[in-house]
């Protein structure tokens, strides 16, 4: 194998939503703007770009991530999930059903960043208590809602997979 | 904001890498988990030329018990320790640190080395690797040392690493028969950096008298503080409440906080009282 070098771009290929896709890009492009500017999936937010309001939180490989503190050359062979591959056609994903009945979304500037970390969330620990799902979201901001009904919204999720 | 212009590298072996590193020179940085790094590249708080991105090193992420060392690779990412049962085993205060580093999706990317060497005097990792006085082995393309993490952190941000060296390795002792700990974090959300935080361990016989001590500051100085002046006071004690305020006084006295937005020095200072005390009890009463 030759040695590996240093390059400003590079060809990757990534899975996205069940989508194959080839593209090249220059290194420095973050995931976030791979996604939402190269691919057009704009259901990925942006609002900080630093890590710290969870908008722009995606799944890759199974685990929730910060898109804007990746860079797209190292998602290269890594499937991803974004909020549009929640759903299942016009069939809303259960966590998306239960923001609309619970009312956990106002402007909806961060509702993307929080479903994908409750996907997260209630894959590590179904039946999380009040408290947990308080801490599994702590890493995303919400400006209007208060969180109540957000933490009610993942809380009747879980709790409909008990029953 | 955007990163400035880089170039970029994803060495296969941590051999390459190190060939990569030395080639890129003073301008040439790794990149582990990206959780604080990436961040100062966007806000173009800081710049490089290249990056050497450690991801794929499978080589560096493990967990390893060798006989009474725990051997953490350095791209181990916190989440990884927060639930291995291995650590949960051998030195369960790992496991208890580990969960409040950072949110789920900073601790799924986020590696132990990379905390470490950013070396923020807030951070969870460099006050555990000081008080279980933990050796971090680095390596360079020529050379391999050890160094203690007690001598590793000399600022804020500022350790002894030399810019041709990786992180490889970080080994803590495994917890002795009788080894109790605590672990005290005072913050504003689960997540946060800490303001002030305590992690001490302590061995204690059958009758709960202290044989060792070992207790270490984070967020109230410029780098962790071990504090060995504890360990003469409680060592002999059975942890009555007046041998826990000595304790305690003598790390509010040891550290030297700066004040900011999130508390004032004063505020630090009597913080570390108050939780060095907490957390002694909690082991005691472990
Ligand atoms: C919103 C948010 C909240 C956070 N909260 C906390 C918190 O509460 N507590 C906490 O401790 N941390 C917190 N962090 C930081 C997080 O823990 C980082 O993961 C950690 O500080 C850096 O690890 P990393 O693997 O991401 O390293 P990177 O960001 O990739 O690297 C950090 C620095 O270390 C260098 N480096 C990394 N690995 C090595 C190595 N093996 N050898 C040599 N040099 C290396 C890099 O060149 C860089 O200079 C938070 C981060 C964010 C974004
Ligand atoms: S945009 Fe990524 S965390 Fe805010
Ligand atoms: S709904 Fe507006 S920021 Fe959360």
């Amino acid at each position: 194998m030759a040695a590996t070098q240093f390059t400003e771009y590079q060809t990757i290929r990534v899975r996205v939503n069940g989508h194959e896709y080839e593209r090249e890009v220059p290194v420095r492009r973050l995931l976030a703007d791979f996604i939402r500017h190269d691919l057009g999936l704009t259901a990925t937010h942006l609002g900080c770009e630093h890590g710290v309001c969870g908008a722009c939180t995606i799944i890759m490989d199974d685990e929730s991530v910060r898109s804007c503190l990746l860079f797209a050359v190292q998602a290269d062979g890594a499937e991803l999930q974004t909020l549009e591959g929640l759903a299942d056609g016009d069939k809303m994903h259960p966590l998306q059903q239960s923001f609309w009945d619970n009312h956990a979304l106002q402007c909806g500037f961060c509702t993307s960043g929080f479903l994908m970390s409750a996907v997260d969330l209630l894959n590590k620990n179904p039946r999380p208590s009040e408290e947990e799902i308080r801490h599994g979201l702590s890493g995303n901001l919400c400006r209007c809602t208060g969180y109540a009904n957000i933490v009610k919204a993942v809380q009747a999720v879980a709790e409909q997979s008990q029953s | 904001m955007k990163p400035a212009p880089f170039k970029y590298a994803r060495p296969g072996s941590v051999d390459e890498a190190l060939a990569l590193l030395q080639a890129g020179g003073d301008e040439a940085k790794v990149l582990a988990g990206g959780q604080s790094f990436v961040p100062l590249l966007n806000l173009r708080m800081a710049s490089v030329e290249s990056i050497v991105d450690l991801n794929r090193l499978d080589d560096l992420a493990y967990i390893r018990r060798d006989n009474d060392t725990l051997c953490i690779g350095a791209m181990t990412r916190h989440r990884q320790i927060e639930v291995s049962d291995e650590v949960q085993a051998a030195q369960p205060l790992l496991c208890r640190a580990a969960a409040e580093v950072g949110h789920l999706a900073i601790r799924n990317r986020g590696t132990i080395g990379g905390s470490l060497v950013h070396a923020d005097p807030a951070a969870e990792w460099p006050l555990v690797a000081a008080a279980l006085d933990a050796q971090l082995v680095l390596r360079s393309q020529d050379n391999s040392r050890t160094v203690a993490a007690r001598e590793f952190f000399l600022a804020p941000l500022m350790t002894a690493i030399e810019p041709a060296e990786i992180l490889c390795e970080v080994r803590f002792p495994v917890a002795p028969a009788g080894a109790v700990w605590g672990f005290q974090e005072l913050c504003r959300r689960p997540g946060d950096f800490a303001i002030v935080a305590i992690a001490c361990q302590l061995t204690l016989d059958d009758s709960g008298t202290c044989s060792t001590a070992s207790l270490a500051v984070g967020g109230a100085h410029s780098t962790p503080l071990h504090v060995a002046d504890v360990e003469p006071i409680v060592v002999g004690s059975q942890g009555d409440a007046a041998v826990l305020t000595a304790a305690a006084e003598k790390a509010a006295a040891a550290v030297d906080p700066s004040g900011d937005v999130h508390g004032s020095a004063d505020y630090r200072r009597r913080m570390v009282k108050v939780l060095a005390q907490r957390a002694l009890k909690e082991a005691w009463s472990a």
